[in-house]
């Protein structure tokens, strides 16, 4: 009986702490937009394989060739990166030039997301420990970052990118020199 | 006149729900309490206002009463007659006093015909139902009024959210809610079991047919949003593990382990702390899911109407009920007495093992919808998603549906290995078969492999319970079991079919051009502008043919709504007995061609054939009980009746 009574309390103690941050969640402004640490940093190097046949793989030398992009965060297993697809298709439209990571994927699984979704992307790295993702500041799928010619971050999009927020990322993509 | 007549049912429901609470709990403390007499009067007479309350409001929808503010900003004069009155619970303020509706009733129910349980704990039980209902009220009364007038009545209404103009959505979430209330009555039980320290066989079978009611419509709920989410989505995908779809599987996870600890707590005494946890749990989960999904903290695929301030109000409710039950079960820890004991290898063995695998999917499943949240507070985002939930919740539901497969078949309390052997390696060899069969024809991943040698192995096994009984004197309980296990495995193999087997191809068509999807010949005839009475679309005027049979048409539309302006996709879903072609039409590109996204889903729809299986399975167990209770109810009057005779 008192491992039973103990288990209770802990249960207690459980949902203490669980209603507790629920209270703390509901008290906090819900803001998209958190400055990322990595933010004026230039790119870690890497060198990551190619996630699926269609697209040559991804180095953190390509993007250091001068010309600002775009570096999408992605999964296939993602339902918010399905969401954005037609944001980053509105992107390569506009100019801008994007480059992805796949994230714990498999290929045949990326190439069937990209021909459902489109593939906007030159290039795809594939990353299936997090590695690069982690030390990009990224822990979830979709980001997305703005990087100038050398290779420096100087933006960072949390979340999907909807429809309204496609000017505010080109324009993004201008400051950094595109 | 009618939205006045309607606030103030409530307003009486609720006052009667005060007395209710107050009679109740001391009534709950002595016999000899005068105001007890009053607490199921009271309990029958808020279910009469509630209804009264609730059909006001279904009235005020239906004749588009746009002075009621409710109607102004959910509801449109244009709209068909049956999305006006889905409209009435098809929002926050509707759908809350659906809930205290279903509740009252309930309520009013087990206050008219409950009499198996001592008078005390039916007072406590009431007594809890009318604590817990109170809090909904003031919610409703207070924060949520649905009555409430504007002003001046406007011209012309807003309109319903076109994803929810949809007739299965239009019951989707009220037969979620009534799962919810079902699993608040359980609770109540259980609360009034601890409270007066009764908790016997009894009470599992008085409680019994309230989780089973509520486990059927979560069932029915669960499956129907699923479909939902299939068709309307537009994304060819079932189940997303998203937020609003967790809260809805939760509660249905802790109801199935509290089904069938019920069972054994009525059959053998057994289970008595683990029954009472599950009965708080299950209902908490049903005030999460509520929560999580209302109160906007997580965010979904799925779009709703969200506001923190009513989140903070579920979450007192939440913190009330809950933490309160939980405290008042441990300092009652001591009282509930450990229950009858039994061998590993019995009927109950296999339910425990049962209970413990449904909790940690349950843990597992809470976990992966909070842990954003969890890290959200230390400013990490992340999102999880089926590369968590699925192999790391196939950890306990395979081994879970094996002890399935088996359970049935053992004896209560104790039993020998050798009394099943025949039927054990009838389940064990067949299963490997299927395993080695498809393992040798087909490339396919681990989980679908694993998932469809267990759907063939279960669906052998669901029926061996019936072996060597009669089947017209199996009761009914007893064949909704194995119902409702064949329904695991007919949805089990619909999921891992699907998951194997689908083809999917994106293409950008012609008119006129013709695409091969699996054995699908699909071709584009035309594609013509379409309008219904609040929207319109670009359909496509196409034909299919599954391996040169003959053509049928399918008509996928790409739809938009006036009022509130916004873009849906309207798959065209072709249906034979061993799946689905699921056809969606995109936007037209820059040289006139139409994308279309095709999907050939083998065996897709035995999901929701499962599903419906299951639920049916638990409509029989139902009756079977209902039925049981009324016969034996029946004889304990007639044998009263000649005892009296004699008497006399």
């Amino acid at each position: 009986m008192n491992r039973l009574r103990l288990f209770l309390w802990a249960m207690v103690v459980a949902a203490a702490g669980l209603f507790g941050l629920f209270a703390y969640q509901l008290g906090q402004p819900k803001n998209d937009f958190v400055a990322s640490a990595m933010v004026g940093k230039p790119m870690p190097t890497f060198n990551l394989p190619a996630a699926t046949a269609s697209r040559p793989p991804l180095t953190s030398a390509d993007l250091s060739d001068g010309k600002p992009k775009l570096l999408n965060i992605f999964a296939s297993w993602c339902v918010p990166c399905a969401a954005e697809a037609p944001q980053l298709d509105a992107l390569e439209r506009s100019g801008a030039t994007i480059v992805a990571i796949a994230i714990r994927d498999r290929p045949e699984n990326v190439d069937r997301f990209l021909e459902i979704y489109g593939n906007p992307f030159t290039r795809i790295g594939r990353d299936d420990i997090s590695e690069v993702q982690l030390s990009l500041g990224s822990s979830g799928v979709p980001e997305t970052f703005v990087i100038d010619g050398n290779g420096r971050i100087t933006y960072q999009h949390i979340g999907d990118i909807r429809a309204d927020q496609v000017p505010m990322i080109l324009e993004e993509l201008r400051k950094a020199g595109a | 006149m009618m939205a006045e007549l309607g606030l103030a049912a409530l307003w009486l429901a609720a006052a009667l729900a005060a007395l209710q609470l107050l009679g109740g709990w001391l009534g709950a403390r002595s016999d000899s309490v005068e105001l007890a007499a009053l607490v199921r009067p009271a309990a029958v007479l808020q279910a009469l206002l509630c209804a009264v309350a609730f059909l006001s409001l279904i009235y005020v929808f239906a004749v588009t009463d746009l002075s009621v503010a409710l109607v102004a900003s959910n509801s449109h004069s244009m709209k068909p007659m049956i999305f006006k009155i889905a409209g009435a619970w098809g929002n926050h303020e509707g759908s809350m006093l659906l809930w205290v509706t279903v509740m009252a009733l309930a309520g009013g129910l087990i206050a008219a015909v409950e009499r198996r349980l001592p008078e005390r704990t039916m007072m406590a039980t009431l007594g809890a139902q009318a604590f817990v209902g109170l809090g909904f009220y003031a919610f409703l009364l207070m924060a949520s009024n649905p009555f409430a007038r504007l002003a001046e009545a406007v011209a012309e209404g807003n309109g319903l959210n076109p994803l929810l103009q949809d007739i299965g959505l239009a019951f989707h979430p009220p037969t979620l809610y009534v799962g919810y209330v079902g699993l608040s009555v359980a609770f109540s039980f259980a609360v009034g079991a601890l409270l007066t320290r009764q908790v016997t066989p009894e009470f599992a079978r008085v409680m019994r047919p309230w989780v089973l009611g509520a486990w059927i419509f979560l069932t029915l709920g669960i499956t129907a949003g699923s479909y939902w989410a299939y068709y309307e989505l537009g994304w060819g995908g079932w189940w997303f593990w998203d937020p609003v779809e967790n809260a809805s599987l939760m509660p249905w996870l802790a109801a199935t382990a509290l089904l069938h600890s019920a069972s054994v707590l009525a059959a053998r005494d057994a289970l008595r702390a683990w029954t009472i946890m599950l009965g708080v749990v299950a209902f908490s989960m049903s005030m999460v899911g509520t929560f999580l999904v209302r109160s906007g903290i997580l965010t979904s695929v799925h779009a709703f109407a969200v506001d923190p301030e009513r989140g903070s109000f579920i979450l007192a409710l939440l913190t009330l009920y809950i933490g309160g039950a939980l405290v008042v079960f441990a300092m009652r820890a001591s009282t509930v007495a450990e229950g009858e004991r039994f061998s590993p290898l019995s009927r109950e063995g296999a339910l425990v093992v049962n209970n413990v695998a449904l909790s940690a999917i349950l843990a597992i499943v809470l976990l992966g919808t909070l842990y954003p949240l969890l890290t959200e507070a230390f400013d990490v985002r992340v999102s999880v998603g089926p590369p968590y939930f699925n192999p790391v919740g196939a950890i306990f539901f395979l081994p879970m549906l094996l002890v399935m497969a088996v359970g049935p078949l053992l004896h209560w309390r104790k039993d020998q290995f050798a009394r099943v052997r025949l039927p054990v390696i009838v389940i064990g060899v067949s299963g490997l078969a299927v395993l080695l069969g498809v393992w040798l024809l087909a490339d396919i991943g681990l989980l679908p492999l694993l998932g469809l040698a267990l759907a063939v192995t279960i669906g052998v096994a669901s029926f061996l319970p019936i072996r060597g009984r009669s089947i017209r004197r199996l009761p009914l309980p007893v064949w909704g079991m194995c119902i409702a296990h064949f329904g695991m495995a007919v949805g089990l193999f619909g999921m891992a079919a699907d998951s194997a087997f689908q083809r999917e191809r994106l293409v950008a068509v012609a008119v006129g051009d013709e695409v091969t999807i699996g054995p699908w010949r699909a071709k584009l005839n035309a594609v013509e502008p379409v309008a219904g009475p609040n929207w319109t679309a670009m359909q496509a005027d196409m034909e299919v043919s599954h391996g040169g049979g003959a053509w049928r048409e399918a008509r996928p539309q790409s739809r938009n709504f006036w009022q509130p302006p916004q873009e849906t996709s309207e798959v065209a879903l072709i249906t034979r007995w061993n799946g689905q072609l699921y056809v969606a039409v995109g936007n037209e590109a820059e040289d006139g061609r139409w994308q279309l996204r095709l999907w050939w889903k083998p065996f897709v729809t035995f999901i929701w054939y499962g599903g419906l299986l299951i639920a049916l399975g638990g409509v029989l167990a139902l009756i079977g009980r209902v039925t049981g209770d009324l016969k034996r109810r029946f004889a304990a009057r007639r044998i009263a009746e000649r005892n009296a005779e004699q008497a006399a």
